[in-house]
């Protein structure tokens, strides 16, 4: 396999020309990944970018992104591959007459007729892919088992056609929202990589770079309120997706600099429960 | 030392302090350590945390051993106070704005001949301008001529701690700060931003706090070796920490570590009750589904049934040392009650009241917490347990309301002060309620000892369980509902 890159250095660039602001865990851990071949789980809060790094990755090494969207529920046929199963019928009774019966049984359990659900089409892919497997947590423990062939081997056992080894290592992500404890045999084999809520400094350069437009100072502004706002016990403390909403929302406002009022009337943007909203505007003093 | 002894002692210590790593972690970590230099601790670090901790609760856990074993490598060898060239450049320029700002005379020599005061002055210059380089200098320094360690001397990072920041004065640093700060300014800060700098300078003094912890931990381990220290810092993990012992700290990753716990535990409770068994044949859904083998009902589908949420009551002691044990199981309770059908609960010490009217819905756990605290009349003498009491009240109010629905959570280590046990309450609460369980934070061989007559309760009840950390709580919630 090639090293595509060279340096945790080189990746932090890389994701920061797309506009992806790593910090040394994401960059070390994205290059670590890609030197061991081996998948990434992700977790942390939600609204942190869990989703968007895998993205970023993709855009950055411009792969194309397979995403597979977890749900419960979700099984081999819709993850894995199915056989198609209509074209398989109107192949037998296509030629009805024509051939042997092996043949047919032959034919129809080939290529042609299998239809490739995200994981095997990441692997049989030629070219560069980065594979996404989304809310991996959604999924019932039972299901896992079916990402565990792909995720240690990359490949996928057919019995009716055999083992379809991956063409090239594609770059493997698995976000969870931690909703339930995911298995050793499936955490063993990924490295872990939690994102949290970026630090201030961190999060005044996601604003600056994600806003365009906007001042110096009134992103400065944005974090720190926003950094206060996180130290608070709140039922949801603000995401950075809601980070960027609430500056974009003050952009269009025209505010140049956040008073009192102004922050009260827009934290609704930032929290989503009232209890909360009324708790912060205590807090910062601003509801008087 | 070679990496790889290192990297072994290293990963005992993990195992030991009760992470598990397994030994395909073990092997990644070795493939890691190969791909990333050592010299750059941060990505390092980062690298091994990636292939050892699978969980992000054990990340205090995985930093501690991480800087104990490793705090000795890398660009901050140098140990015993020596300041590099380039902090004893900074220094003697702040010196020196020192000296013009107050006019002083003498001779600016080297840091040993400031007297206790200037260091505090100086750090409190550093701290209001946020400077970094010049915080860890005063880190350096302060722990040298403050902190009086010696070599041997067998006492606990903490005791030096203390004995530095307090020579700095630095619980009261916040206040001066802001002072300052409010001097400083050119006109009058409002309310937002005052709150705003406030919380800047938290930051920071804890950043400076942290600072001299590390400078702490890296001459102790100089002098005593990783092993030996990272004995003395093992500290159990947030699931394990004890309710009755837990200090102002756990407590606080406690409070942190229950609130992922109640998601999980919602969404694994809800699956549970769906996926629980087989009902019977759902006509509609195999019609459907025959549709795609051309109308042979090839794949049977069927109903699942949806039990009854159950209703619960929780009867908690909260006296004195089980107080926190308690919080935390309504907490806990009131996280999940969408879980329940309905969720009543009472506190007692001597007297009884119910509480459910704080918990009501959209209102601030913490807050329903901290009415309980204030608010309950609980105390009918004189404030120390009375279990009988208490139960026989109980049972004179709200027993007409226990069903056969009903499953009843009592908590306490049922210490009675030697009263009356009027444990008949708890047989009949058994005969009307559905479920009547015991849960005791004590450990298990404490129980029925001294005042202790939870064995005499338990006779009644469908089981006592030990609850002593949050493991043990998470395990019995999860087989209640």
């Amino acid at each position: 396999m090639e090293n595509r890159f060279e340096s945790v250095e080189q990746v932090r660039e890389g994701l920061k020309k797309v506009h992806y602001l790593s910090d040394d865990g994401i960059a070390g851990v994205v290059f670590l990944a890609q030197r061991l071949g081996k998948p990434i789980l992700v977790e942390g809060p939600a609204g942190t970018g869990k989703t968007q790094l895998a993205k970023s990755v993709a855009e950055m090494l411009n792969a194309r992104l397979i995403r597979l969207q977890c749900y419960e529920g979700l099984d081999e046929s819709k993850a894995l591959y199915e056989w198609n199963y209509k074209k398989q019928l109107l192949r037998i009774q296509a030629d009805k007459n024509s051939d042997s019966w092996s043949q047919v049984q032959d034919d129809i359990f080939s290529e042609e007729f299998l239809l490739t659900r995200p994981l095997l089409e990441a692997i049989s892919s030629p070219d560069p892919v980065v594979l996404l497997i989304d809310e991996v947590d959604r999924v019932e423990i039972e299901t896992e088992a079916l990402l565990l062939e792909i995720l240690s081997e990359y490949q996928v056992s057919i019995p009716e056609l055999g083992t379809i080894t991956a063409k090239q290592i594609p770059m493997v992500f698995l976000t969870s929202n931690n909703t339930r404890e995911l298995s050793e045999a499936l955490k063993r084999r990924c490295l872990f990589l939690h994102i949290d809520y970026p630090d201030m400094e961190r999060e005044k350069e996601i604003v600056l770079t994600k806003v365009p437009d906007i001042t110096q100072n009134l992103a400065d502004q944005i974090a720190r309120i926003v950094r206060s706002i996180r130290q608070l016990d709140l039922k949801k403390a603000p995401s950075v997706s809601e980070t960027l909403d609430w500056a974009r929302t003050l952009m269009l406002m025209g505010i140049e600099n956040i008073d009192a009022q102004e922050a009260k009337d827009t934290l609704h943007i930032l929290l989503k429960y009232q209890t909360d909203i009324t708790k912060a505007a205590k807090e910062l003093s601003v509801d008087k | 030392m070679t990496v790889l002894d290192l990297m072994s002692g290293f990963i005992a210590e993990l195992r030991k302090a009760g992470l598990p790593v397994s030994l395909t972690e073990n092997l990644d970590a070795m493939e890691a350590v190969k791909e990333i230099p050592i010299e750059d601790r941060q990505a390092f670090k980062y690298a091994l945390a990636a292939t050892l901790v699978k969980s992000n609760s054990h990340w205090r856990a995985f930093e501690t051993i991480f800087e104990v074993y490793f705090s000795l490598r890398g660009p901050e060898h140098q140990i015993p106070g020596e300041m590099t060239d380039a902090e004893a450049e900074l220094w003697r320029e702040e010196q020196e704005m020192q000296q013009q700002g107050e006019g002083a005379a003498g001779s600016g020599g080297g840091m040993d001949s400031l007297t206790p005061e200037e260091i505090a002055q100086m750090l409190m210059q550093a701290l209001m301008n946020g400077d970094q380089a010049m915080m860890r200098a005063l880190a350096r320094q302060s722990v040298q001529r403050f902190a009086g360690m010696e070599p041997g001397r067998p006492v606990g990072g903490t005791y030096y701690l203390y004995r530095t920041l307090r020579n700095l004065d630095l619980d009261n640093m916040l206040d001066k700060l802001m002072e300052a700060n409010r001097e400083q300014a050119a006109q009058d800060l409002t309310k937002l931003e005052e709150r705003l700098e406030k919380d800047e300078f938290e930051s920071r003094i804890e950043q400076f706090k942290q600072e001299v912890e590390a400078e702490i931990r890296r001459r102790l381990v100089a002098d005593r070796g990783a092993e030996a220290m990272a004995k003395t810092l093992r500290k159990p993990l947030p699931e394990d920490v004890e309710f009755m012992h837990a200090n102002k700290e756990e407590m606080q990753s406690l409070k942190k570590a229950l609130q992922p716990l109640t998601r999980k535990l919602a969404a694994k409770l809800a699956r549970k009750r769906r996926h629980g068994r087989r009902g019977p044949l759902d006509f509609r859904a195999t019609v459907r589904s025959s549709l795609s083998y051309g109308g042979v009902p090839a794949d049977p589908k069927f109903k699942y049934p949806r039990p009854s949420k159950p209703e619960l009551m929780v009867v908690a002691d909260i006296s004195g040392s089980v107080a926190a044990f308690a919080r935390f199981t309504l907490m806990l309770v009131y996280a999940i009650q969408g879980q329940f059908s309905k969720v009543r609960s009472f506190v007692f010490i001597d007297g009884i009241d119910e509480v459910t009217d704080y918990f009501k819905s959209n209102v601030d756990i913490s807050d329903a917490i901290h009415r309980v605290n204030t608010e309950a009349d609980v105390v009918w003498v004189d404030g120390h347990s009375d279990y009988g009491h208490a139960f026989e009240v109980f049972w004179e109010r709200y027993g007409k309301d226990i069903n056969p629905k009903t499953t009843i959570l009592l908590l306490g280590d049922a210490r009675n002060n030697y009263h009356a046990s009027s444990a008949w309450v708890i047989k009949e609460m058994q005969k009307r309620g559905r479920h009547v369980y015991w849960l005791n934070p004590e450990p298990r061989s404490y129980w029925n000892t001294g005042d202790s007559i939870v064995g005499e309760y338990g006779n009644f009840t469908e089981g006592v369980y030990e609850c002593r950390n949050l493991r043990q709580l998470e395990a019995f919630v999860e087989k209640l509902a």
